[in-house]
């Protein structure tokens, strides 16, 4: 049973249903940190209800700034050790932006590769003591390799990925799991712009995919699984005929 | 654009979907989007939820619960919550929704927007008597807040209101305090229409829910399963959870698998399984509210072609005549449906100026689209509806005529004063004119 669970990004779609799961399983305190403290405490007040029993705290954060996010995560460890750490917060930039202004770029790396990676790094160093708990990181089948449509997103992801796969390495003997998520297209806002919404995965699915993962204490997942396919045929498509395909 | 399809799957037409964020921002965005239409979870079986070629506003995002007096049972929540999610959040917490259609998977908004009903109208009335207030935003920017004691006329526009009068962005409703999920049910078997009317008179002091199958490809008098309920209550009770399992109809087969032979068999299954099974049991809300609700997307089994369901209610005063017409005219054309529902309403006016229910009896049943055909029976159930004083549920409609919709919603022009100019529908344009 999860008890005291840190959610980054927990504005996020699929973030507040992972959040519903767990306070459904019965988790007794939720700290919700993101950006914004406006929109935090309404998603904390809907979570309190689903869960009068629960406690639910909000904390905002500069996600880009590692001298907050380590701050963030030294402060919340010194209070208990953590149960589950899950870092959720991403931002779809549009590529054809990302390659005229390279500002832009800058800050779709930033916010999908970097930010994460400080607090997967910032949680990892305190709960590497602990002799349990879940480092849960969403990264993307957009980091399993470079595509025209989205390469600038893909490198963010790519290199959450191999954070993510260094840490695992490195904390292999301790009690604490970490896990990387890797949902395919999803019918969150965040995808509400592009063409065939309607056929990506439901929120609902792909946080109930996590939710199992985190319990199973698996290491990669992809989400929903027919991904792991799709994108094993991707990475292995020989580049003279990936040159010809616009995807 | 994206494809948006109906509950009844009759066409797929593109639309521009904007998901509504978040209760803040939502207001904003109709305003800058205008004209479109307000978008649940689609289960409206005709085009009441469609806006083809025209913007869509997906609720998905106003899924928050705001407020809940353990007290007092009143939830105050988000329009694009799930009923599901409430029950599930609530009934553990000792509260529930008073009343539920025969799916879960709906949105408060849609709810109140349709004022559905489910088997205990005769106790509770509809979705829309459990309303204390709404929040209303306006395409113009104005926000109305509507309740019994303030602006209650929005209430009685929007209740019903096909979504036409405003986008409902949150909603105070009030939960009735429950023991348990479970009900003690009552499987009966009737062999007649007047049987089906004994018993619904006979069961309406004694039982909350009542709702009756009807074997509607039976050569001889109607023939049927009443069933009855009432929720267990005292403490320390136990009963049968539901199944988690949920199986999904996979594609959409080429030609609908709800058939003439598929239909024989499965009527004549249903009602001797039934007949068997008849007696007592103790069932989960879930299951005796929604028993679809496990099979996920089963409108797909009605093929390409998709299907229409046909739902009439009629005055007490002619329902015995109108009910056998209806009966026999379906068995006449060979043309059936397995999900056939017939059920008494309660003597509780509407509240909504185009609420659908009203003091009588409601016959539902869904039909494989077969094109001319299908809408010639339809035409013949019309006239009959019409000569009876009743009328169709816009919710599962896709093709009534103008002149009935306007002889069975006399609130009509009353109605139409309260309709937001930047909101339409397929429906709205077919029905009202624009």
């Amino acid at each position: 049973m999860p008890k005291r669970i840190v959610i980054v990004g927990a504005t996020s779609a699929i973030a507040q249903q992972c959040a519903r799961l767990w306070a459904a399983q019965g988790a007794s305190s939720f700290t919700l940190v993101g950006r914004d403290a406006g929109s935090l405490e309404v998603i904390a007040r809907d979570l309190q209800i689903r869960s009068p029993e629960a406690s639910t705290h909000t904390a905002t954060c500069e996600f880009t700034d590692p001298v907050a996010v380590t701050e963030l995560a030294g402060a919340l460890a010194e209070q208990g050790p953590l149960d589950i750490v899950l870092i959720a917060h991403g931002s779809l930039p549009d590529q054809q932006a990302c390659q005229s202004d390279l500002r832009v770029a800058r800050d779709a790396l930033l916010i999908n590769g970097l930010s994460p990676a400080y607090f997967a790094e910032a949680f990892a160093g305190t709960m590497q003591d602990q002799t349990a708990g879940s480092l849960v990181v969403i990264g993307s089948v957009a980091g399993d390799r470079g595509r025209q449509s989205n390469y600038t997103y893909g490198a963010a992801k790519g290199l959450v990925e191999r954070w993510v796969e260094g840490l695992d390495h490195r904390l292999a003997d301790s009690g604490v799991t970490i896990t990387l998520v890797k949902p395919g297209p999803t019918q969150t806002p965040m995808t509400a712009h592009m063409a065939g919404h309607d056929k990506m995965a439901p929120v609902e699915q792909v946080a109930g995919d996590i939710v199992g993962a985190v319990e199973a204490g698996k290491r990669v997942i992809y989400t929903p699984r027919k991904w792991a396919l799709i994108m094993w045929v991707i990475r292995n498509i020989p580049a003279a005929v990936f040159g010809k395909l616009k995807i | 654009m994206s494809k948006v399809h109906a509950w009844g799957r009759l066409g797929e037409y593109d639309h521009q979907v904007d998901i509504l964020r978040d209760r803040s921002r939502a207001p904003g965005q109709i305003r800058a989007g205008a004209p479109g239409l307000t978008f649940g979870m689609g289960r409206s079986y005709g085009d009441a939820c469609l806006n083809p070629g025209g913007r869509l506003w997906k609720t998905s995002g106003l899924d928050k619960l705001i407020a809940f007096d353990p007290q007092t049972g009143r939830l105050v929540c988000e329009a694009g919550v799930l009923l599901r999610d409430i029950q599930r959040v609530f009934v553990p917490q000792g509260w529930m929704l008073p009343v539920t259609p025969g799916t879960q998977m709906v949105t408060v908004g849609g709810a109140i927007a349709n004022d559905v009903h489910g088997k205990n109208h005769h106790v509770f009335g509809s979705f829309g008597d459990q309303i204390h207030a709404i929040v209303l935003a306006r395409t113009d920017g104005e926000i109305v807040h509507a309740s019994a004691e303030q602006n209650a006329d929005w209430l009685a526009a929007t209740i019903g209101g096909l979504g036409l009068t405003g986008v409902i962005m949150e909603a105070e409703l009030q939960l009735r305090r429950v023991d348990s999920p479970w009900l003690d049910a009552q499987t009966l078997p009737y062999n007649s229409l007047d049987a089906f009317f004994d018993l619904a008179h006979a069961s309406e002091a004694g039982w909350e829910h009542t709702v009756s199958w009807i074997d509607c490809m039976n050569r001889h008098d109607a023939r049927g399963i009443f069933m009855r309920a009432n929720h267990v209550s005292g403490a320390g009770q136990s009963g049968p959870m539901p199944s988690n399992k949920k199986k999904t109809m996979p594609f959409v087969p080429p030609v609908s698998l709800v058939n003439k032979p598929s239909l024989a068999v499965f009527n004549q299954l249903y009602f001797h399984l039934n007949r068997w099974r008849a007696g007592h049991s103790r069932v989960h809300y879930e299951p005796f509210n929604c028993p679809l609700d496990n099979l996920l997307e089963w409108n797909r089994m009605y093929g390409r072609r998709g299907f229409y369901q046909y739902q009439s209610v009629v005055p007490f005063a002619t329902a015995k005549n109108a009910i056998r017409s209806q009966l026999d005219e379906i068995q006449r054309s060979g043309q059936g449906s397995f999900l056939a529902v017939l059920k008494t309403f309660g003597e509780r006016q509407p509240r909504g100026l185009l609420s659908f229910p009203m003091p009588g009896v409601t016959l539902a049943l869904d039909f494989p689209n077969r094109g001319r055909k299908t809408l010639e029976l339809f035409e013949r159930l019309d006239r009959i509806v019409d000569e009876a004083g009743g009328r169709l549920y816009p919710a599962k409609d896709a093709r009534m005529p103008a002149e009935l919709f306007r002889a069975g919603y006399p609130k009509l022009n009353e109605f139409l004063g309260y309709r937001d100019p930047g909101i339409a529908s397929a429906m709205s344009r077919r029905l009202m004119g624009d």
